[in-house]
């Protein structure tokens, strides 16, 4: 009875069919006229497929370019036309799905033409970058599940960063790091629950102020204290990639799953505890009713404020690992404003993954490719603006957002006060 | 036997208001009610509550400077040898760093009325300029304030956040200087209003965006503008470094031409210019539009029960997208004004920090216009103090964020403060602006 | 007889408003004691009390003799009290056996949620008491009866004794309640004791052992249905003399005022909700929509309104179809409408009086001289209208908040009177208020007919339309059964078309007498 991760409509009125329809086929037309144009026959795009020590090296995939690309484009153009004609797929979201995947690898095929780039390597990359949207996300899931809006994980994280990375300098150890880490993100979702829950303040207020008070103060320590005692402060070494044995050689897989820092390792064990606690614990099930109907629940007896204040603080030591990720888990150091938006870019993870660690998890995948993405692209010194590639990951949040990749539906309560007499 | 139903009504307080839960379902039907309010309750609650959240913001700032400044701390260790010198210690850093900031932000008053008396006697005003010369500086800071202000406000009384008011802020700049100094040769009179106009529309378009996508597909404009906002900053990344940028090694664009400038009231160095003028201006338009004209009834009802709004023939969607272009306008014209009057050209990280800053101000000042302009001019204290106090008290200016988000916590949490001054507990009256995400 | 549950003095206090005043309460086992009052009389405090929502400021709690200290639901919970409550606590996106087991979950291992064992037990307890439901359903496609009777097992699965229902029968079919009245007496039969919370006198009469009266916070007296009559029990629920029943002239209806032709409507979520109905309101005539709530009462309103598109089908507005039309455009060609949800549609609470009596049309003159607003012409409506309503208020400047939830919906009725208007929809104009606003209400309702407009009045309680309407319409999932003169029919007649059953011709009909036909009690 687990929720299905991408709740489409699959009985969606003619009118949006139609858009829909139209839509991809507008997606297949675009891989033609930006693509195959710019490309010559004969051309090959290489993709390498190795990384690290597997148990067998696999061949580089060398695809034909414009072959390729007129394959995807008739995918893309034959989907449309069965969208318009018939409806197409039982569900839109799939043929949404296959189209976006196919102008994804139109993109790619036509960047690396008679070029090479480390396929494996980009899809490894991805995975590790995700992991700071995917905490960020599954924060927001555990603390939207009882109807708390966060909006506050990104001042969350950089203060989580700041200390990880001071504690592990003067500790001497990452450990320390990840705990300090940990503890600041529950202090600080703490203070959130109080203001929201006990003050009733807006949820998005609270979380608003908690931005501006942590990249206030993470910037005042950095400026006041960082900068001038790197050594003593702010330098405390980087976790190492630690290949799973075993796992880490499976051809393709394993280099792009299992050859990654711990906090990675964490965040994937943590997907799926939660995944199963939420819907499988009694745990779980309180949880959910908080943040569908927290009348019904009270009248059960379940004590609707304090599980909003364990979720959020769970939510926020979860958001602590993530800030963690950005300091001890890459860099080693804290730099202003490291955190980029990731904080948000998590929150449209959530909503995208319809509000289940699974989804999110997902979601925080595609985010992370387009991040990824980016970085490649500078690499093979494709012909657009750094600045523009930049861009591709708010953009598709937003395009996200908008629902036309499928509508998910929110906890009942979410973001209204509870008022008890 | 025939008992008179109304006979004696109870006197009973206003229920809480919103989505907050529900009255007891105990009400006396038909009888009447009161509203009863605690002495001089309206002056507490829109003026005195927001003095008091500053104040406490700035105190609890002053024990972070304490805490950050070496004197005080070695001061501190030694507190049982010598608790006095602590405590004189404490006191010294913080009159240090507050007076380095209202002497940046204001002036001293020595030296102005040394100015004055120096132009009186013989009709030289240079060192009154010198005098005034800070004091004028806030009130230029505080130009983009006010209108950025009013720009969050206006969205906020239709229950949007508009967080973007940043991107909008960057946007209207850019498109300002665009047009002050791409076209040569215009006269003034038509060359400045149509940069102003320029900078308007570009955050005009920054704000309709988010407010087209919550209108049509119920998007949140939260993380949507976010979003815009860098989106923005990448996309001026990349005008400052390639179309738009001047002859040299600075990302920055050219200077605008002089018949593009917002004349200045006193000669160099002082920069007070007729922006502030406009800003007040602009103020006064939109308390009017707000609360004197229909367009500004149906966003106040949108904002305070779309559902209503709606079944009382208005439309809500049509009303975000206004609103959320009025907002992006308000904010590009702040850009606008900012280049035109004070800078003359942009740069990288041209607004940086005004869009927290924004959202802090339109909450301090209730999101009515008169709260705002005087928020506003907090804010530009404040900023215009902080660097003085960086450099003379060695403070490192990130505090005034602090500060400001302490402030946002203790204006939407009236309940802190009352504790923490044990005033009585009046009447509950929060802005419900969370709906939840999307339709 | 035994007294199993005892209510001593209970007393609990609101900022300003006193709701139970030494509350003295006593129920017997294995009885059904009904507990009677007007809307706000104070009886779903004095059961939130018992049931540990609410603590009471003074007065105590027994059972069996012994004193209670109840805090949280859990305390009355383990002491055998459940209740089943007006608007159901029952979460729509869980099944029928997650709902049961919430907050008393049982687990396989001590970790894992074991679903199989609680469905096991639903299903005994169904075949027990007569409460057929799938445990694997999910709530939110359950009808309204049924959801009812998974909060009947959830208070069971919990070993109630005494079970409290809080106006249970107010989102039922005829034939429902007395499938409920049948259930509960299963219940007796097994030994519980039923605490029975209601306004509705029909009720009491028919199925209560004994029936204590609340009013204004007090207890009025305790007393059995055998030795008083309907008059007598509505008297001490208001205290005053009560004219249970409406004069109306015979209605004179004119021409056609609106007309419906063949109507589709899908609701937000994209599904048919009303199919195909059509009818006609004349100038002069009331026509009643019954029908319980959910049958596509509420899109065919928002249809008529112009809030929701309509998918086939015609509407026509005096001659003029409305299909393309915005809201206010409907409202522009004369269309009034009282909304069922006054707080959430019909006001802006936060908004002085005045400027909700303007909500819809602030935006012409005299109201407006092209942008700006006109103060001045727009208080001093305010200020006439409150007088000619009788809208309880000191100041037209106070925010609609603080008005009662009469005075709050004598505002929207004067907005939508004072109006030009051809034609008014009424939807549960008179839910959740007290006695004399209802007897207002209904009072200007029918003036407004007999003004010549076309009411169409919508309303889930059954009296109400039987005496307001000339004719009546029942609606049942989304199509109309019946249309019937009002004066021709009887209430079962109404109730088995409620439930989707035509009857056959053999059926007999009650034909009225006169015209005088009871109020809402």
């Amino acid at each position: 009875m687990a929720q299905q991760t991408m709740d489409t409509i699959s009985a969606l009125p003619n009118r949006q069919r139609v858009s829909t329809g139209i839509a991809l086929l507008i997606i297949g037309l675009l891989i033609f006229g930006l693509f195959v144009i710019n490309t010559q026959p004969g051309q090959v795009a290489t993709f390498g497929m190795n990384l690290g020590d597997t148990a067998f090296t696999i061949p580089d995939l060398s695809v034909p370019v414009q072959p390729a690309l007129y394959t995807l484009v008739m995918v893309s153009v034959f989907l449309g036309a069965w969208q318009l004609a018939r409806g197409g797929l039982r569900s839109a979201g799939w043929s949404v799905g296959i189209v976006a995947l196919c102008f994804v690898a139109a993109f790619l095929i036509w960047a690396t033409q008679d070029k090479s780039f480390n396929l494996v390597g980009m899809l490894n990359g991805t995975v590790g970058r995700s992991i700071p949207i995917a905490l960020a996300a599954l924060c927001g899931v555990i603390s939207e599940r009882t109807a708390v809006i966060n909006i506050c994980i990104e001042g969350i994280m950089l203060m989580a960063a700041l200390t990880a990375v001071v504690s592990a300098t003067l500790a001497g150890s990452l450990l320390v790091g990840l705990i300090v880490a940990i503890l600041t993100g529950g202090a600080v979702a703490a203070l959130h629950a109080v203001l929201v829950i006990r003050f009733k303040v807006d949820q998005i207020v609270s979380g608003v102020a908690i931005n501006i008070f942590g990249t206030g103060m993470t910037s005042f320590i950095s400026s006041r204290y960082l900068e001038s005692n790197i050594d003593l402060l702010n330098n405390s070494g980087t976790m190492k990639v630690v290949p799973i044995p075993l796992l880490s050689q499976i051809p393709i897989l394993g280099p792009i799953l299992f050859e990654h820092t711990p906090i990675v390792y964490i965040t994937l064990l943590l997907v799926a505890a939660l995944h199963v606690l939420l819907f499988f614990t009694p745990w779980g099930l309180r949880t959910r009713a908080v943040g569908e109907h927290p009348k019904a629940a009270d009248t059960l007896g379940i004590n609707v404020f304090l599980t909003r204040y364990v979720n959020v603080i769970i939510g926020g030591m979860i958001a602590g690992i993530g800030g963690a990720y950005f300091t001890i888990g890459s860099v080693g150091r804290f730099d202003q404003n490291m955190t980029a938006g990731k904080g948000f870019i998590g929150l449209a993870a959530m909503i995208f993954g319809n509000w289940n660690p699974i989804g999110a998890f997902l979601s925080s995948l595609l985010f992370g490719f387009a991040d990824s993405l980016q970085v490649k692209m500078q690499i093979l010194k494709v012909p657009i603006p750094s600045e523009f590639l930049a861009m591709a990951p708010y953009i598709v949040t937003m395009i996200v957002l908008t629902g036309i990749v499928g509508r998910a539906i929110p906890p009942a309560a979410d973001g209204a006060v509870y008022e008890k007499q | 036997m025939a008992e008179k139903k109304d006979a004696k009504p109870p006197i009973r307080k206003a229920p809480p208001k919103g989505k907050a839960g529900t009255p007891p379902e105990n009400k006396m039907e038909g009888v009447v009610t009161v509203v009863r309010r605690g002495r001089g309750s309206i002056w507490m609650e829109n003026l005195g509550l927001p003095v008091l959240a500053v104040f406490t913001g700035l105190v609890v700032a002053g024990l972070i400077i304490i805490v950050s400044n070496e004197a005080a701390l070695a001061a501190w260790r030694s507190f049982f040898q010598n608790p006095i010198a602590a405590v004189v210690a404490s006191w010294n850093a913080v009159i240090q760093a507050y007076g380095a900031l209202f002497g940046g932000a204001l002036g001293k008053p020595a030296v102005i009325i040394a100015g004055f008396q120096t132009y009186f006697a013989t009709g030289q005003a240079d060192a009154l300029y010198k005098a005034i010369y800070p004091f004028t500086e806030s009130l230029v800071v505080a130009t983009p304030y006010i209108f950025l202000g009013l720009a969050v406000g206006v969205g906020f009384r239709c229950g949007l956040f508009n967080i973007g008011a940043e991107g909008q802020f960057f946007m209207g700049a850019l498109g300002a200087a665009f047009v002050g100094y791409s076209l040569v040769g215009l006269p003034a009179f038509i060359h400045l209003p149509l940069a102003l106009l320029g900078g308007a529309a570009a955050g005009a378009i920054w704000g309709a965006i988010p407010g087209f996508l919550k209108a049509r597909f119920g998007a949140h404009e939260v993380v949507n503008t976010i979003m815009m906002n860098w989106i923005a900053f990448r996309l001026s990344d990349w005008l400052l470094n390639g179309p738009m940028k001047a002859v040299g090694y600075r990302p920055v664009t050219p200077s605008i031409e002089a018949t593009a400038e917002l004349p200045r009231f006193f000669p160099d160095p002082l920069r007070f210019n007729w922006g502030f003028v406009l800003a007040l201006l602009l103020a006064l338009l939109v308390y009017w539009f707000l609360f004197k004209t229909t367009f500004g009834f149906e966003v106040r009802a949108v904002g305070a029960n779309p559902d209503a709004a709606k079944y009382s023939g208005m439309s809500v969607m049509r009303n975000f997208v206004l609103v959320m272009t009025i907002s992006g306008a308000l904010a590009g014209l702040a850009g606008s004004v900012q280049v035109l009057g004070t800078d003359h050209w942009v740069g990288q990280g041209f607004s940086a920090g005004y869009g927290f800053d924004s959202i802090a101000l339109a909450l301090l000042g209730k999101s009515h216009p008169l709260g705002i302009v005087l928020a506003a001019l907090l804010f530009g204290i404040l900023r215009g103090g902080a660097t003085a106090m960086q450099s003379l008290a060695r403070v490192p200016i990130h505090i005034i964020s602090v500060i400001q988000g302490m402030v946002i916590i203790f204006v939407a949490a009236p309940a802190i403060i009352r504790w923490i001054y044990r005033l009585r507990i009046g009447p509950v009256e929060q802005t419900v602006l969370t709906r939840g995400w999307g339709k | 007889m035994t007294t199993v549950l005892e209510l001593r003095g209970i007393t609990k206090k609101f900022p300003g408003v006193l709701a139970n005043d030494h509350i003295d309460l006593a129920l017997e086992q294995g009885e059904i004691h009904a507990l009677l009052g007007e809307n706000g009389a104070g009886k779903t405090t004095l059961m939130n009390i018992l049931y540990g929502l609410y603590r009471p400021d003074e007065g105590e709690i027994l059972i069996r003799g012994e004193t209670a200290d109840i805090h949280t639901p859990n305390d009355a919970i383990t002491r055998g009290i459940g209740m089943v409550h007006q608007h159901f606590m029952l979460v729509p996106v869980m099944t029928v056996t997650e709902n049961v087991m919430l907050g008393n979950e049982s687990t396989r291992n001590g970790v894992f949620l074991d679903k199989a064992s609680v469905a096991k037990r639903v299903r005994e307890i169904s075949e027990q008491y007569g409460l057929e439901v799938d445990p694997d359903s999910y709530v939110r496609d359950l009808s309204v009866g049924i959801q009812q009777r998974v909060e009947i097992i959830k208070v069971l699965y919990r070993s109630a004794e005494i079970l409290i229902l809080d106006e249970p029968t107010a989102v039922l079919t005829p034939q429902e309640v007395g499938s409920l009245f049948r259930i509960l007496k299963t219940l007796i039969d097994k030994g519980k004791s039923i605490i029975f919370i209601t306004h509705k006198l029909k009720e009491v009469m028919e199925v209560a052992d004994r029936i204590t009266v609340l009013r204004a916070g007090r207890t009025v007296g305790t007393v059995s249905p055998k030795k008083v009559n309907p008059e007598k029990l509505a008297s001490m629920m208001v205290g005053r003399e009560v004219n249970l029943v409406v004069r109306k002239k015979p209605a004179q209806p004119k021409h056609v005022a609106l007309a419906v032709k063949n109507l589709f409507v899908r609701d937000e979520r994209g599904h048919l909700v009303v199919h195909g109905l059509s009818f006609d309101i004349r100038k002069g005539e009331i026509l009643g929509i019954a029908g319980v709530q959910g049958n596509g009462q509420t899109e065919l309103v928002y249809a008529l309104t112009g809030l929701l598109p309509i998918e086939r089908g015609e509407i026509h507005l005096l001659g003029k179809t409305i299909r393309k039309l915005t809201p206010r455009q409907v409202m522009e060609l004369g269309m009034a409408h009282v909304p069922e949800d006054r707080q959430r549609h019909g006001l802006v609470l936060s908004f002085p009086i005045h400027d909700n009596l303007v909500l819809c049309n602030y935006y012409l003159p005299p109201f407006a001289k092209g942008v700006e607003l006109q103060q001045t012409k727009i208080i001093e409506t305010a200020e006439r209208l409150v007088k000619e309503f009788d809208i309880r208020t000191p100041s037209v400047f106070l925010p609609a908040s603080s008005l009662s939830g009469g005075n709050q919906q004598k505002v929207i009725v004067a907005r939508e009177f004072s109006r030009p208007i051809q034609i008014l929809i009424a939807s549960q104009p008179t839910r959740g208020l007290d006695v004399g606003s209802i007897e207002y209400i209904h009072n200007r309702i029918i003036q407004k007919r007999d003004e010549g407009i076309g009411v169409l009045l919508v309303s889930s309680e059954l009296d109400e339309i039987v005496a307001l309407a000339d004719r009546i319409a029942v609606m049942y999932r989304g199509q109309i059964m019946e249309i019937v003169e009002a004066a021709q029919v009887d209430k079962e007649y109404l109730g088995l078309l409620m439930t989707g059953i035509k009857p056959t011709e053999a059926t007999p009909r009650k034909k009225k007498e006169t015209e005088e036909v009871e109020r809402v009690f």
